[in-house]
């Protein structure tokens, strides 16, 4: 079975910074795979790159069999890939429906009132916060704002790069809580690019470790939790 | 009681009034008059010394009220008020002349006598009040409601317009004051969609009302089309303007977008000013059709075989009948404007203006498609220019690069900002402000500038983010009872 997404020998540049040094990665429908690596590895670039921003400069991205290497951004979300950027990015001023109402854009057949409805079940403190505005929910509630304005246009794959930066880990253990939950209960296919290298890995099926631009390491997510190489340099060497 | 003569209070005020006094020297210390042909430069000393006496004790008056002091300010403002009051009466009874009185040397001048009574009025009022709640306990202020306020006072607002040139004692000045205030109104709306909605700070605006006054002018006087037929395709021609300015600023953003939508409103109005040929130049367009009554003229003596507007009501001509139409013309252009904006808001289209606004990159992750949200709000909201310039230039019936300027974009600018960026009510209350009090009270002279300098100050003391900074969301559903 071809896998959902393929990202083949993908290299990416800023300016003359060789940033990606020929990637490959696989996730297969159904999938969690998870990215971990150290600052500067290249993994929100290898996001961004997935999502055509900036574009590769060599290699090739599959989605669903389709050649997407060369397509907007926006062309690429609408064939139901979603995205949640690295820092919310949620839309201060306007207010927490208001923002969902912006996920329905890339696909604007799905029904946005059942999304509304399973985004407030996954996340009730969304639904008490409806009307207020973006800018005033705490960070941990922002990125799970992030999260469901992702998933109302029901993306085949959906893209998240560090969920739980800069959230207390009570939080982050809720929102990899849900994720897992997303996967399960509507098979969504996430690729999830993580610093909180423990969590990622025992939430995810696969995992790659990216550094300096290159894929050094893959297995599913056991194999890297026990190899000495990942618990040395990802793990604080405690394996915890 | 603590200490009244703390030193920081008397270090600020110190400085402040140095500061004043290095402002004031060039301004109010010295008087530059012509005798003959020679100018001559004479000091002012009596003036400047009690600018910045007056502005060292209104300043150490403002900060001891605002720390908290009580009796200190309210004896400063009584003495301040009182010594301001004597002068002023000591000015405007003609004793002033006798410089034997003692007050003169103090407070020179009947605007710093004005100010320093005012000043220490208020001064004491602060300190005062302060005193008064001392004891008591802040109590959380509830949150107005705002969606009724604001629709209430729009409607108000609407219902004043409709019913104005009605009144008995409105006169021809304050309809010709209120169409100016209206077309400044509709422009301020357009903006406030590129602006307000969209983000995109547009310093050219007054392009595309250009491109729509001289759309109108050109096609009436070379076609002889009326008005109603070119209304619509000066929008569209603005609309197309604001395309091509689209297409080469999509990737700009903030200052650099700012600078070049400047340079393409000076664009237009120098093509304008040298394209002979074609504009006339700086001879402008005169004999430019006046607008009609469904096609009954506005004239004393209607053309052979037609009828004029006040035959077909059977009343006497009057010449401002014409007036109350072309008030009443741009009332419903701005309404149509603001209804438009209402409305799009609510739509998939407006919903994407104000995401872009508040995070590019978040959309373009969401799937908007950033160069046609930016194109349909630059086209949208010059289309609106063009309709307000069609109609200055059938109200004119004369246009000229002249009235195309940046000063009026800036204007337009500080319209949208002061009224709070994205807010419809922010925006109509802004252009009264800003063009309909200096306009209604032109006979003071350039003491209209200096409210309105105070005016800006006075927003940007207590209203940093604009008149208005609300936003009413555009969906709402009742909400789930908050848990703990």
């Amino acid at each position: 079975m071809t896998p959902l997404l393929k990202v083949s020998g993908v290299r990416t540049f800023y300016g003359a910074i060789e940033a990606l040094r020929g990637v490959d990665i696989e996730v297969a429908e159904g999938e969690i795979v998870t990215l971990i690596g150290s600052n500067g590895a290249g993994k929100s670039t290898l996001l961004m790159t997935i999502c055509g921003n900036p574009q590769a400069r060599a290699g090739e991205i599959r989605f669903a069999d389709r050649d997407i290497t060369r397509f907007r951004t926006w062309d690429i979300v609408r064939l139901g890939i979603a995205q949640t950027p690295e820092g919310r990015r949620i839309f201060p001023r306007m207010t927490v429906l208001e923002n969902l109402q912006m996920g329905a854009v890339a696909n604007p057949d799905a029904d946005f009132d059942d999304g509304v409805r399973r985004a407030f079940e996954l996340f009730p403190v969304l639904g008490q916060r409806r009307n207020q505005s973006g800018g005033t929910l705490s960070g941990g509630e922002q990125q799970m704002l992030a999260i469901a304005r992702a998933l109302i246009s029901r993306p085949k794959l959906l893209l998240l790069d560090e969920p739980s930066l800069g959230l207390a880990p009570r939080l982050a253990r809720q929102i990899f809580a849900v994720l897992r939950e997303i996967n399960q209960s509507s098979g969504t296919t996430i690729f999830l690019v993580e610093q909180n290298a423990y969590h990622a890995l025992r939430l995810c099926h696969r995992g790659y470790v990216l550094a300096n631009g290159m894929v050094t390491l893959e297995g599913t997510g056991g194999e890297l939790l026990e190899n000495p190489a990942v618990q040395a340099a990802y793990l604080g060497g405690t394996g915890q | 009681m603590r200490p009244p003569f703390a030193s920081p209070l008397l270090r600020d005020a110190v400085l402040v009034a140095g500061i004043a006094g290095v402002l004031a020297f060039p301004f109010v210390g010295l008087l530059l008059t012509t005798q003959g042909t020679a100018p001559t430069l004479s000091a002012r000393f009596p003036e400047f010394a009690g600018a910045v006496v007056l502005i060292f004790f209104g300043r150490l008056g403002i900060s001891a009220a605002r720390r908290g002091h009580i009796l200190f300010p309210i004896v400063l403002g009584v003495v301040m008020a009182t010594v301001g009051a004597f002068s002023l009466l000591f000015e405007t009874t003609g004793m002033a002349a006798d410089s034997a009185a003692p007050w003169h040397a103090f407070v020179p001048g009947t605007f710093l006598a004005t100010v320093a009574s005012a000043g220490g009025v208020a001064i004491a009022v602060v300190a005062g009040r302060n005193h008064l709640l001392r004891d008591s306990v802040p109590v959380a202020r509830k949150p107005l409601p705002m969606k009724q306020l604001l629709l209430w006072t729009g409607v108000a607002l609407a219902g004043v317009a409709i019913v104005l040139p009605l009144l008995p004692a409105v006169d021809r000045r304050l309809i010709d004051v209120a169409t100016l205030v209206l077309t400044y109104v509709m422009l301020g709306w357009g903006l406030n969609i590129v602006v307000g909605l969209a983000g995109l700070l547009d310093l050219g605006y007054v392009a595309f009302y250009a491109v729509g006054a001289y759309s109108y002018a050109l096609l009436s006087v070379t076609f002889g089309w009326s008005f109603w037929v070119c209304l619509p395709l000066a929008g569209a021609l603005a609309a197309l303007f604001g395309i091509l300015l689209g297409f080469p600023v999509l990737r700009l953003r903030g200052d650099y977008l700012a600078i070049v939508t400047l340079g393409f409103g000076e664009m237009i109005r120098i093509i304008l000013l040298n394209w002979y040929d074609f504009t006339n130049g700086p001879d402008g367009i005169s004999n430019i059709g006046r607008p009609s009554f469904f096609g009954f003229q506005f004239a004393a003596k209607p053309a052979e075989g037609t009828e004029s507007f006040h035959t077909l009501f059977g009343i006497a001509y009057d010449p401002v009948h014409r007036l109350i139409f072309l008030y009443y013309l741009i009332l419903a252009l701005a309404l149509l404007t603001n209804a438009f904006t209402l409305r799009i808001r609510r739509l998939p289209v407006g919903r994407a203006w104000e995401a872009l606004r508040e995070d590019e990159i978040a959309c373009r992750s969401l799937g908007v498609n950033p160069r046609n949200t930016k194109l349909s709000a630059f086209a949208i909201g010059a289309m609106f220019a063009g309709f307000a310039g069609s109609f200055f230039a059938t109200r004119q019936g004369f246009v000229s690069p002249e009235s195309f300027t940046f000063i009026e974009s800036a204007i337009l600018v500080a319209i949208v900002v002061l009224g709070g960026m994205g807010s419809q009510i922010g925006v109509a209350v802004a252009a009264i402000i800003l063009v309909g009090l200096p306009e209604y009270f032109r006979e003071l002279q350039e003491y209209r500038m200096l409210a309105f300098g105070m005016g800006m100050v006075l927003i940007m003391l207590w209203r940093p983010g604009g008149l208005l900074t609300h936003r009413e969301p555009t969906i709402r559903t009742r909400s789930q009872p908050a848990s703990a």
